[in-house]
C-alpha cells in the first residue's frame, strides 16, 4: 500500500498560492501572479493525475473491489467524547475522479485567464480568488467527515461570491453575488439541520462510520433513526432530504436554481470553472458520497429523482428562449445536472442495479469537459464582440476557426451524438432510467431532444446566421494561452467517453459490465438529430422562421422567456413578505414598544420624582401644613372607625 | 503565577497616565501598558498550559486567598480556569486594539486613556475573582467609565445614550446584587455565610432559595449581555460611543454579563438553572431571530453591528440555557469569538466614519476602490459575523448548535432550528451592508481622496484578525482550554440527558 499523505499537498498548494497572492500579489507580483497561480496548480494537477494512476491501476483494488482509503486524519474540533470534526482525506473512486476533474479544469481556466484577464487592474486578486476556490473545492471532495464537507461547502460558496462579484463596481454583479450567496445559504441551512439530525442519531460525523451505522439494519442507530418520525416521515428521510436541499442549492436544482443564471455576471472563465464543471456538481457529489444511506430510503431517493428530472426539463425549456449566450449555457448546466441527479435517484446500491450511480458519475466526468469548453469558447467570443447577446453575434466561424471547431465538438458532445463524450454517459443514464421509471425516462428522452435543439440554436446564432460587424476583428481568437485550453478540452470532449468509468467508479466499488445497445440508443440519437435539424432550419441563416415559431407558441414562449416568473415570485416573497411583514415590524417594535417601555419607565420615574419633590421643599410652613393636614386626616379616620 | 499582577499592571498604567503630558506621551504610556497586558495574558496562557500538562487537574489554578473584610466573610480570592483564561485573552486583545485605534484622540486625551484603561482593571479583576462579592465589586468598576466615555467623547444623542446605558446597567447590577445577597444568606459554611464561589458550589442551596434568587442574578447579568427585552441600551449605547469605547463595550462589557450568567447564576444555582432553562431559551431564541430581523432594517453601520450583537449574544445565552457540556463550551467560544469580531467590526466602522464622516449605508459606496485595506477588514469582520469557516464565528456557532441539539427536548430542538435559521438572515444583512458600502460604484467624488489605514490601525486590526483566525483555523487549542471548565459546570448541573 502506498503512502498517500502527499495528497494533502493537492489542496494545500492552491491555499498557499491564495495566501501569497492575497497578501503580496498586488504589490510585488502584479502580472506575474498569473504565472505563479498557474504553476502551482500545474503541480497540483500532476499530483492528482499521479494519485489517480496509483489508486485506479496500482493499489486501490483489493479482491476486485475499490477500497476507501483514509489518507490523513486529525481531530480538529472535539464536540463531545464521541463526536468530533476530523480533518481527513478520503480516497475512493469518486473523490479521486473529482480531484482530477477539479484540478484539470481549474488548470485550463488558469491558463485561459492568462489571456482573457490580461491588463486587469486586480489581476493578482483574481488569481488569489481562483486559488481560494480551487483549494475549497478540493477540500470539499476529499472530505472524510460530514462537517468537514460542510465547512468547505461554505468556503466554496464564499469564493463563488467573491468571483461573481469580481467586477464589484457593477451593481448588477454585486446583486448577483449576493443572490448566489443568500440562496445557497438558505439551502445550506437545510444541510446543517440535516447534519444535526444524522449526527445525533448515528453518534458520529465521520462518513465511514456514519454510513456503516445507518445502513446495517440491525444497528441500534438504524433502528432509532427509522423508528423516530416527524410529520409522518422517519428521521432518516428528514435528515437525508434536508441534506439534499443543501445539495440542491449548490447544484441549482428547482426551485433553488435562481442564482445560477445571474451568477453569469462573473468573468466568463470563472463561470467555466465554478458554474459549469465543479461547484455546481457538488450537490451531486454529496448525494453520491452518502449514496449507501440514500439507497435504503425510498422516499428521499424519489425526491432526488423527481427534483432532478423536473429541473432537467424546466431548464431545457427555458434555455430554448434565452438570448444571452451565457444564460443559455447556465440553463443547460442546470439541465445536465438534473440528469445526474435523477440518475442517482433511479439507482440502487450494488451490482447491476447500481447502473444509475455509475452513469451519474460518468456524466459528471464528461460534462465537466464539454461544458467548461463551451464556457471558455463563449468567453473567447465575448472577448471579441464585447457582448453576451446573440444579436451582436453571427458569422464568427471565419474570424475564430479554432473556437468554432471546438465549440461544435462540445455541442455535439452535449447533444449526445456518437462518438462524442456525452453520448456514452447520457446513454447509460437513459438506460438506468428506462429500467426503473418510464415516466422519468420519457422526460429524459424528450429533454435530450430539446438539448440538441437549444445547443445548436446557440451554435448557429454565434457562428452562422448573419454577419456581425465586429470592431476588434483583428484581435481574432486572442492569445495562445486562450487557444490552448480550447484545443485540449476539445480533445477531451472527443475521447472522454472512452474512459472505462464503468470498471472504475461504481456504487460498491466492483467493476460493472456495460455495452452499447444499438436498438436502445437509436431513439435518443434520432431525437437529437431531429433537434439539430430543426435548429439548422430555423437559425442557420437569418430569417423570420424563428420568430414565427416563437409566436406560434404564444404564452408558453413568453413564460419560458421570463423564466416562468420564478424570480418574480422570489422577489415578492423576500421584498414584500419578509422585509415588510417581519423585518420592518421587528425594527418598529424594538424602537417603539420594547425601547418605548424602557423610556416610559424612565420618564415615569422622572415624573413621579417631580411630583413628590415638592414634599421635600425645605420650607417650614409647608412641613407644618403637611403636619396638621396629617393630624386632621388621622383624626377623621379614627372617628370614622370608632363609629 | 501571581494573578494579582493582572490587576496591578493596568492600575499602574492608569496612574502613570496621570503623570505625563501631551497626546504623544499619553498614548505611548497607554500603548506600553496595554502591550504589557497583552504579553502577560499570553504568558498566562502558556503557564496555564504548562501547569495542566504537568498533571494539575485542580478546577482553579494559581489560587490566592486573602480575607478582605472579615465581618461579612468577604475574601479577595482569585484563581483561573480555562474559561477565565480565554476571557482574559479576549480582554487583552481588545484593549490593545482599542488603544491603537484611539491613537489620534485629540480632545481630553489623558482622561480618555485613563478611563479606557481603568475599565480594563475592572474586567481583569472580574474574570479572576472567585469571591462573588469581589466579582461584583469589579463589575461596578467596569460600569462607571463607560458612562463617562460615552457622555463626554460620544457622538449623536450621547447624553441620552450614556444615561440610558448607565441606568440599565446599574439596574442590572442592582438585580445581581439582590441575587448574590440572597445566595449569601442561604449559605452555611461552619456557621458563617460565604461569598466564596468554590465553597458555595460544594454546598447545597435549598431549591426554593435558588428558584427565588436565580432570576435576579441571571436577568441582572443578562442585561449586560443584551438579554431580550433588556437589550435596548445596546444600539443606542454603541452607536453614540467613540470607536474604542464601542469596542470595549461590545468586546468586553457584554461578555462580563455572559460570564456572570454562566459562572455565578448557572453554576451556583444548578437546580434553578434547570427549572428556568426554558425561559432562558425562549428569550435567547427571540433575541437571535428578532435581533437579526431588526438588524436587516437598520441604516446606520453602527446600529447594524449593535443589533447584530444582540442576535449573536443570543447564542451565548442559548448555549448556557441548553445546559449541555458542548453547548456551554460553545457559549464561551461565542463570547470570545463575538468579542474579537465585534471589536474588529467597530474598529472598521470607526475608520470608515473618521474618513467619510458618515455611517449611513445609503451615503457610502465603492470603498474597496479607494480604501482597500479598511474595506478588506470590514469584509473579514462581516464574513466572520456570518459564520464563514476559517474564522472564529463558525467554530463558536457550530459548537453551540451541536451542543444544543444534544438536548433531546423537542421544543429545545425547535429553538435550535430557529437559531440555525438566523444564519440566513445574518447573511442577508451582512451582504446588504457590504454590497452597498464596500462594493458598488463610488458614492461620492470626495471619496477619491481618502487615505487608507495608518500603521496603528493596521496593527490594531491585524491583532484582532490574528485572534479570529487562530480560533477559526485551529480551534482545538481553545476548545481544549475551555472544555475542562465547561465540564465542571456541566457535571455540577447534573446530566440533563437523563
Amino acid at each position: 500500500m502506498n503512502n498517500y499523505s502527499y495528497i494533502a499537498l493537492i489542496p494545500l498548494l492552491p491555499l498557499a498560492t491564495f495566501l501569497v497572492l492575497g497578501l503580496f500579489g498586488r504589490k510585488y507580483f502584479k502580472t506575474f501572479s498569473g504565472t505563479i497561480g498557474t504553476a502551482s496548480l500545474l503541480a497540483s494537477t500532476v499530483l492528482s493525475l499521479y494519485t489517480a494512476y496509483n489508486y485506479f491501476f496500482i493499489d486501490g483494488k483489493v479482491n476486485g473491489v475499490f477500497q476507501k482509503i483514509i489518507a490523513l486524519k486529525y481531530t480538529w474540533l472535539q464536540f463531545s467524547p464521541s463526536v468530533s470534526i476530523d480533518m481527513g482525506i478520503i480516497l475512493d473512486p469518486i473523490s479521486v475522479m473529482m480531484i482530477v476533474v477539479v484540478t484539470f479544469v481549474s488548470l485550463m481556466v488558469h491558463v485561459f485567464s492568462l489571456g482573457y484577464m490580461k491588463g486587469e487592474e486586480r489581476f493578482a486578486t483574481y488569481y488569489a480568488f481562483l486559488s481560494l476556490f480551487t483549494f475549497s473545492m478540493l477540500g470539499l471532495v476529499l472530505s472524510s467527515n460530514i462537517f468537514q464537507i460542510y465547512m468547505f461547502w461554505e468556503l466554496v460558496g464564499v469564493s463563488s461570491f467573491l468571483l461573481i462579484g469580481y467586477y464589484f463596481e457593477k451593481p448588477s454583479a454585486v446583486a448577483a453575488a449576493k443572490k448566489a450567496f443568500i440562496v445557497t445559504r438558505f439551502a445550506d441551512l437545510g444541510f446543517l439541520i440535516g447534519i444535526l439530525i444524522l449526527a445525533f442519531y448515528s453518534g458520529t460525523l465521520d462518513f465511514g462510520v456514519l454510513i456503516e451505522r445507518l445502513t446495517s439494519t440491525q444497528s441500534s442507530q438504524y433502528i432509532s433513526i427509522t423508528s423516530a418520525s416527524f410529520l409522518g416521515a422517519s428521521m432518516l428521510t428528514w435528515g437525508l432530504t434536508l441534506v439534499f436541499i443543501g445539495g440542491a442549492g449548490k447544484s441549482a436544482m428547482f426551485p433553488l436554481h435562481i442564482w445560477l443564471p445571474d451568477a453569469m455576471e462573473g468573468p466568463t472563465p470563472v463561470s467555466a470553472l465554478i458554474h459549469a464543471a465543479t461547484m455546481v456538481v457538488a450537490g451531486v457529489y454529496l448525494v453520491a458520497r452518502l449514496f449507501p444511506v440514500f439507497s435504503i430510503d425510498v422516499t428521499a431517493l424519489q425526491i432526488v429523482t423527481y427534483v432532478g428530472a423536473f429541473s432537467a426539463l424546466l431548464a431545457a425549456i427555458i434555455a430554448c428562449t434565452q438570448t444571452d449566450i451565457k444564460r443559455v449555457l447556465a440553463y443547460s448546466t442546470m439541465s445536465q445536472i438534473g440528469y445526474m441527479m435523477f440518475a442517482l435517484g433511479v439507482s440502487k446500491y450494488g451490482g447491476e442495479n447500481g447502473l444509475g450511480y455509475m452513469a451519474s458519475m460518468f456524466h459528471l466526468f464528461t460534462h465537466a469537459f464539454f461544458k467548461s469548453l463551451l464556457f471558455l469558447g463563449a468567453g473567447a467570443v465575448i472577448h471579441l464582440v464585447h457582448s453576451n447577446e446573440m444579436k451582436d453575434m453571427g458569422g464568427l466561424r471565419k474570424l475564430m476557426p479554432i473556437t468554432h471547431i471546438t465549440f461544435l465538438i462540445a455541442c455535439l458532445a452535449i447533444a449526445g451524438i456518437p462518438p462524442f463524450a456525452g453520448f456514452f454517459s447520457k446513454e447509460e443514464i437513459l438506460l438506468a432510467a428506462y429500467h426503473s421509471n418510464y415516466f422519468v425516462y420519457g422526460i429524459a428522452v424528450f429533454t435530450s431532444g430539446l438539448t440538441a435543439f437549444y445547443m445548436f440554436r446557440l451554435y448557429y446564432s454565434i457562428f452562422w446566421s448573419r454577419e456581425a460587424d465586429v470592431h476588434d476583428a483583428h484581435h481574432g481568437e486572442g492569445t495562445f494561452s486562450m487557444k490552448l485550453p480550447l484545443i485540449i478540452l476539445g480533445v477531451c470532449a472527443l475521447v472522454a467517453g472512452f474512459v472505462p468509468i464503468a470498471s472504475l467508479i461504481t456504487s460498491d466499488g466492483a467493476a460493472l459490465e456495460t455495452h452499447v445497445d444499438i436498438k436502445f440508443s437509436a431513439l435518443p440519437v434520432i431525437l437529437a438529430v431531429l433537434g439539430i435539424a430543426m435548429a439548422t432550419f430555423l437559425y442557420k441563416t437569418k430569417s423570420d422562421r424563428a420568430s414565427n415559431v416563437a409566436e406560434g407558441f404564444g404564452g408558453l414562449y413568453t413564460a419560458a422567456y421570463k423564466k416562468f416568473y420564478i424570480d418574480e415570485i422570489y422577489l415578492f416573497i423576500t421584498k414584500k413578505i419578509i422585509f415588510n411583514l417581519i423585518g420592518r415590524p421587528a425594527a418598529w417594535i424594538d424602537k417603539n414598544i420594547v425601547d418605548g417601555f424602557m423610556n416610559l419607565l424612565a420618564t415615569t420615574t422622572g415624573k413621579i420624582s417631580e411630583l413628590i419633590k415638592g414634599f421635600q421643599s425645605g420650607k417650614v410652613q409647608n412641613y407644618t401644613l403637611y403636619f396638621f393636614g396629617g393630624i386632621l386626616g388621622l383624626a377623621v379616620l379614627f372617628i370614622y372607625l370608632w363609629k | 503565577m501571581n494573578l494579582s499582577i493582572l490587576i496591578i499592571l493596568p492600575l499602574i498604567t492608569t496612574f502613570a497616565i496621570l503623570f505625563v503630558k501631551g497626546l504623544k506621551q499619553v498614548r505611548t504610556v497607554a500603548f506600553i501598558g496595554s502591550a504589557a497586558q497583552f504579553l502577560l495574558s499570553l504568558d498566562l496562557l502558556f503557564v496555564y498550559w504548562k501547569e495542566r500538562a504537568a498533571g494539575n487537574t485542580t478546577q482553579f489554578l494559581f489560587d490566592f486567598d486573602y480575607t478582605w473584610f472579615a465581618p461579612l466573610n468577604i475574601h479577595y480570592h482569585i484563581g483561573v480556569d480555562g474559561i477565565s483564561v480565554a476571557m482574559i485573552l479576549l480582554t487583552s486583545f481588545v484593549v490593545i486594539a482599542g488603544v491603537l485605534v484611539s491613537w489620534a484622540q485629540e480632545t481630553l486625551n489623558k482622561e480618555f486613556f485613563f478611563l479606557l484603561l481603568f475599565l480594563s482593571v475592572g474586567a481583569y479583576g472580574y474574570f479572576i475573582s472567585l469571591d462573588i462579592f469581589t466579582l461584583f465589586f469589579f463589575l461596578e468598576v467596569a460600569v462607571i467609565p463607560k458612562f463617562l466615555l460615552i457622555g463626554i467623547w460620544g457622538s449623536g444623542k450621547k447624553e441620552y445614550s450614556a444615561m440610558k446605558l448607565a441606568l440599565m446597567l446599574m439596574g442590572g447590577s442592582g438585580l445581581v446584587f439582590v441575587g448574590l445577597a440572597g445566595l449569601y444568606f442561604n449559605t452555611n459554611a461552619n456557621g458563617a455565610h460565604s461569598f466564596d464561589l468554590i465553597q458555595i458550589s460544594q454546598m447545597h442551596i435549598s431549591v426554593a432559595a435558588q428558584k427565588l434568587f436565580f432570576p435576579f442574578a441571571f436577568v441582572g447579568f443578562g442585561i449586560f449581555t443584551a438579554l431580550f427585552p433588556f437589550h435596548t441600551w445596546v444600539p443606542d449605547g454603541h452607536s453614540s460611543a467613540p470607536t474604542a469605547a464601542s469596542m470595549f463595550l461590545a468586546g468586553i462589557s457584554m461578555k462580563l454579563g455572559g460570564y456572570g450568567c454562566l459562572r455565578v447564576a448557572t453554576y451556583l444555582m444548578p437546580d434553578a438553572a434547570h427549572y428556568y432553562s426554558w425561559v432562558i431559551i425562549l428569550l435567547a431564541t427571540i433575541a437571535i431571530i428578532y435581533g437579526a430581523f431588526a438588524t436587516m432594517m437598520q441604516k446606520d453601520l453602527k446600529y447594524i453591528n449593535a443589533y447584530s450583537s444582540v442576535s449573536h449574544c443570543g447564542f451565548v445565552l442559548l448555549g448556557i440555557g441548553m445546559l449541555t457540556q458542548t453547548s456551554i463550551t460553545g457559549a464561551v467560544l461565542q463570547m470570545v469569538s463575538h468579542g474579537l469580531m465585534t471589536a474588529l467590526f467597530f474598529a472598521a466602522i470607526g475608520m470608515i466614519y473618521s474618513r467619510t464622516h458618515t455611517r449611513m449605508v445609503e451615503q457610502l459606496g465603492g470603498l474597496l476602490k479607494v480604501i482597500p485595506f479598511i474595506s478588506t477588514v470590514f469584509v473579514i469582520a462581516g464574513l466572520c459575523s456570518l459564520g464563514l469557516p476559517g474564522f472564529s464565528g463558525f467554530v463558536a456557532e457550530m459548537t453551540v448548535f451541536m451542543g444544543s441539539w444534544q438536548n433531546p427536548d423537542q421544543w429545545y430542538r425547535l429553538a435550535t432550528i430557529l437559531a440555525c435559521a438566523s444564519i440566513v438572515v445574518t447573511a442577508v444583512y451582512i451582504l446588504r451592508a457590504t454590497g452597498k458600502t464596500i462594493m458598488g460604484p463610488i458614492a461620492d467624488l470626495h471619496y477619491h481622496g481618502l487615505t487608507d489605514a495608518t500603521w496603528n490601525e493596521k496593527l490594531a486590526t491585524g491583532i484582532l484578525i490574528i485572534g479570529i483566525v487562530a480560533i477559526g483555523v485551529a480551534p482545538f487549542w481553545i476548545n481544549q482550554l475551555i472544555t475542562p471548565g465547561a465540564e465542571y459546570i456541566f457535571q455540577h448541573l447534573g446530566n440533563v440527558l437523563k
